[in-house]
């Protein structure tokens, strides 16, 4: 999809552009601008299948909190959790900093590969399902190796798993977050070695 | 080994409701509006006296910093800023907090901005810490509901508002001025200083930003008094903190301990201890990416404290612990660091912005051996040159593990380039 010729935010979005501006003094809404690129971004996600802030869509933010657009698309481009073009309807992203990679995000990078037939970073698979990024430190890192998709982390993955958890996206289900290997969040695998006196409430 | 009844963060693995219910069946709330009423000046005195030092990685003492802000609020408001953008590679704490003890860092946030005379808060959280996020607003609307923040909050007079800030993917926001701009809709830069955040912050506004561990903390250290924190842990070196174990560990797992303990009963005791064997480690990051790796024969006594580990020319930073067994190649694990550092640049200064990258270069050069012996002697003064010449410390980080694969890995190196010069002779000769 090219550039659309415009955008508009709907009610869903509008209302939280008004509760995103009321939370700084008057006069100081530019502070808005990352919530509202969020917001853009989430509309563009929810109505056109893909998660990317259209030029129109920052030029319409420049106008709501009365900023040049230069100031937005500088904004847009400087934070990398932005996507200026479209992607695929998931965002794979696989933390490739020291601690993920010490635990195999190699691994899990090339099972994305594999499992999507995308060949490298910053592509998208043909179908348009999928679009692979390689992401700085996620900061899970005691559940390494890291395969954020969209919002969700999923942790202490192995090529196997992601494997499987591509499969179940492409038939439309959305696994539960967090360790796909049972542990309970950052406790160690086995159970916690600590707070185990605390008296349930 | 530091008993459950001393730990601050109970619910650190989301066994329990995180949320107001559960947060008060575990302490917390109890009794903040007694804690207001002691004042602004004892609030800070006793913050000093327990010996707290920030937890977000340079470990300056938190009742100083509050004091520096101005006594009487003037015609500009006072803000507190918290730093929840966490990003720094090995490190993740403040994600538990935020998870599942939000009302300890709510409750913070409340006491700590009283004591600056702050009527107004932002958590500035990062951007991919969407779910968090969602639970610390779910608590921060609990407590507004609750009369706990708000106005007079706690029934303490006190008119008291917290925001929730994302932020959106940038590591350098961690620092606390470009964490300014951005929350000023600006791109993350860092400011020079002075001015300091406490004259000129926010808006213009005397401004402090504190780390969310540190934050999280306050309520229970005045609850509980300064004098039993600052009998935990080691002197000047007071508390508990929570350590994050990653790597190749038999268990990688995050843990709340004394200061001081030592990082191999840290590993043993809470980590299922080195994957092979404490013989098959290779070398640490003792707390998080930027400080210099710790060789195996430093780990087998050191003690995981801010001067303890300054002493031996590495620091505690967030309390990362990367452990890197036998198997690792070094000098690909400080690549990737490389990597990541010209990355996160946000490319103000110079030496900084090309440095990083021609650092990234030299050191995937290293990697494969593809480089002169003289060279990295060439790397290590480039890394002096970046050192020290920015506004921000993110150069410091950058250079500080090569430094230290340098100082503790010189021969591997060598040897890797002289491996590569035997293996293509021809190559380089045609080159």
């Amino acid at each position: 999809m090219s550039e659309p010729t415009s955008f508009t935010f709907d009610a869903e979005s509008q209302a939280l552009i008004d509760a995103a501006i009321a939370k700084y003094p008057a006069g100081k809404q530019a502070s808005a601008v990352l919530p509202l690129l969020d917001i853009a971004q989430r509309q563009m996600a929810r109505v056109a299948g893909s998660a990317w802030v259209p030029v129109v869509a920052m030029d319409e933010i420049g106008r709501v909190l009365d900023m040049p657009s230069i100031r937005v698309y500088e904004i847009a481009t400087f934070y990398f959790m932005f996507n200026t073009k479209q992607i695929g309807r998931f965002h794979l992203q696989v933390c490739g900093t020291t601690p993920c990679w010490l635990r195999g995000s190699d691994d899990v990078a090339r099972a994305c590969r594999e499992a999507t037939g995308i060949k490298g970073y910053g592509e998208s698979s043909e179908d348009g399902m999928f679009t692979l990024t390689e992401v700085e430190c996620l900061g899970a890192c005691v559940n390494a190796p890291v395969l954020q998709v969209d919002d969700d982390y999923y942790e202490d993955m192995d090529a196997e798993r992601v494997t499987t958890l591509i499969a179940a996206l492409r038939r439309g289900e959305r696994p539960t977050p967090g360790s796909t290997i049972g542990r309970q969040s950052s406790a160690p695998e086995g159970g916690p070695m600590t707070l185990n006196t605390i008296p349930a409430e | 080994m530091l008993s459950d009844q001393d730990r601050i963060f109970t619910n650190l693995y989301g066994i329990r409701d995180p949320f107001l219910a559960g947060a008060r069946a575990r302490g917390d709330w109890d009794g903040t509006a007694a804690i207001l009423a002691r004042g602004r000046e004892a609030i800070i005195e006793e913050m000093k006296a327990s010996g707290l030092r920030g937890r977000g990685g340079a470990g300056f003492p938190t009742g100083m910093k509050w004091s520096f802000m101005p006594k009487v609020v003037g015609d500009r408001p006072h803000y507190l800023v918290v730093n929840a953008d966490e990003s720094e590679p090995g490190t993740c704490k403040d994600r538990d907090i935020l998870r599942h003890d939000p009302h300890k860092l709510v409750e913070g946030c409340l006491v700590a901005s009283f004591a600056m005379g702050a009527q107004v808060c932002y958590i500035y959280v990062r951007g991919e810490y969407f779910n968090e996020a969602m639970a610390l607003q779910r608590a921060i609307d609990e407590a507004y509901a609750a009369g706990l923040i708000g106005k007079n909050a706690c029934g303490s007079g006190f008119d008291f508002d917290l925001y929730l800030h994302r932020g959106a993917g940038a590591y350098i926001c961690g620092e606390e001025t470009a964490l300014i701009e951005s929350l000023e809709g600006k791109k993350g830069m860092p400011r020079l200083k002075p001015p300091f955040p406490a004259a000129v912050g926010l808006y213009g506004c005397p401004t402090t930003v504190n780390n969310v561990e540190t934050i999280a903390v306050a309520p229970t250290i005045l609850r509980r008094g300064a004098a039993w924190f600052s009998a935990l842990g080691r002197p000047k070196n007071a508390g508990t903190k929570i350590f994050c174990i990653s790597g190749h560990v038999n268990k990688p797992c995050n843990v709340e301990e004394e200061l001081g303990i030592p990082l191999k009963e840290l590993i043993e005791t809470y980590a299922g201890g080195v994957r092979g064997g404490w013989d098959n480690l290779l070398a640490v990051i003792p707390g998080g990416s930027s400080v210099p790796l710790l060789p195996k024969a430093t780990c087998d006594t050191i003690l995981m404290d801010f001067d303890s580990l300054r002493e031996v020319k590495s620091g505690l930073g967030t309390a990362g612990v990367i452990v890197m067994d036998k198997t690792t190649d070094p000098i690909k694990a400080i690549a990737r660091l490389a990597a990541f550092y010209k990355h996160e640049s946000c490319g103000q200064c110079t030496p900084c912005r090309e440095g990083t990258g021609w650092m990234k270069r030299v050191m995937d050069r290293m990697v494969t051996g593809r480089a002169e012996i003289a060279e990295i002697d060439v790397l290590e003064r480039v890394t002096r040159q970046i050192e020290g010449h920015t506004i921000c410390a993110l150069g410091d980080a950058a250079a500080w593990p090569i430094q230290g694969l340098i100082k503790n890995f010189r021969p591997l190196m060598e040897e890797r380039i002289a491996e590569y010069k035997s293996r293509k002779p021809m190559q380089m000769a045609a080159e």
